[in-house]
């Protein structure tokens, strides 16, 4: 079991982590015109970034997500992508579908 | 000090087909199992919602944790994961500034950008006089912050109801989501090449450096697919 205190240290250092990187963005921003071709760089490392990120989650999840299998994590991954296509980019149906989808299949 | 009127219609940007309340509700409810799991109690929980509200560096949290990491490495572990912030707020703030707004705004509102609310301001800030916007930015981020501590609660409280297999299927509900508002995004060749380059290198780069993949990635996906928008104008 952890302690306490390593509990609340470990929050205070995440949370001190994480407001860093926002608060220098808030920081940069201030020198950087929406016009500028920094802006337009930021902005797709920022989708890039994000992507990443997001790819990652997919293949090499963190939390309980990596308890499935990944086979059944790309199925849902491409059948979700596709029904967001298809629906003329409903984001509700493809969502709750993916939740559906893994529990069955990671089920059976 | 903050205009009304743009800050509901921020807030109310969690209602609609377009929400984000119901991926945030999903990963939320499954983090608060998951620190419950972890040895946090209620409060614990929700004051890593409340203070740091950004759930893969809260997962990193929780797994180096029980892993016995040292705080120092935690701290530097989501630093790395969670460096995305600084280029997502340099790619949104600059649309929000306006000279008439006084600066502790920004720096206070920062705290809210996470993917969600980052993607909707930038799918709808054009909608909002320029002097407003960050008006409507505090709002999109209260609407979508409280829901994060709320639903870390409610996942906390009902840990016990729900097995592995409904946790699993609330997990996948977050990186859905957020893949198809951004394929909603790729509305030219710079961004699409950004998103999907992105996808594909997150996960290889992650093969060799697992902490600095994402930094990298993102770097030389977001680079090559500025220089194609470049080339593209030109």
């Amino acid at each position: 079991m952890l302690s306490s205190q390593i509990i609340i240290f470990a929050i205070i250092a995440t949370s001190i982590a994480t407001y860093i990187s926002r608060f220098m963005g808030a920081v940069t921003s201030q020198k950087v015109s929406v016009k500028s071709k920094i802006f337009k760089w930021f902005n797709c490392v920022a989708y890039s970034t994000l992507a990443a990120l997001l790819g990652r989650m997919i293949i090499f999840p963190a939390g309980v997500l990596a308890e499935s299998a990944l086979t059944i994590r790309l199925i849902v991954f491409f059948t979700c992508i596709a029904i967001f296509i298809i629906s003329k980019k409903n984001l509700v149906i493809p969502t709750i579908a993916s939740a559906i989808l893994l529990s069955f299949l990671t089920n059976i | 000090m903050i205009n009304s009127q743009a800050f509901f219609t921020g807030l109310k940007s969690l209602k609609g087909a377009r929400s984000p309340a119901l991926p945030l509700a999903a990963c939320f409810v499954a983090l608060g199992a998951l620190l419950k799991d972890a040895g946090f109690n209620i409060q614990q929980s929700a004051a890593s919602s409340f203070f740091t509200y950004a759930l893969p560096g809260q997962l990193v949290m929780a797994e180096s944790l029980l892993l016995g990491a040292s705080i120092v490495n935690i701290f530097l572990a989501v630093w790395l994961v969670n460096f995305r912030l600084y280029p997502m707020t340099v790619s949104l703030f600059p649309l929000l500034e306006h000279k008439s707004q006084p600066k502790w705004k920004y720096y206070l509102s920062c705290h809210f950008l996470a993917v969600s609310s980052w993607l909707i301001a930038k799918d709808s800030y054009k909608k909002i006089n320029a002097k407003y916007r960050i008006d409507f930015w505090i709002g999109i981020g209260t609407g979508t912050w409280l829901t994060a501590v709320f639903m870390t609660v409610i996942g906390y409280l009902a840990a016990d109801l729900l097995n592995k297999e409904m946790l699993i299927g609330l997990a996948i509900v977050n990186p859905i989501y957020f893949f198809c508002m951004m394929i909603g995004a790729m509305k030219n060749i710079a961004i699409s090449i950004a998103v999907i380059l992105g996808t594909t290198l997150g996960p290889v780069i992650y093969l060799f450096s697992t902490e600095w993949s994402l930094l990298f990635a993102g770097l030389i996906a977001g680079t090559i697919a500025y220089l194609f928008g470049e080339k593209d104008v030109k």
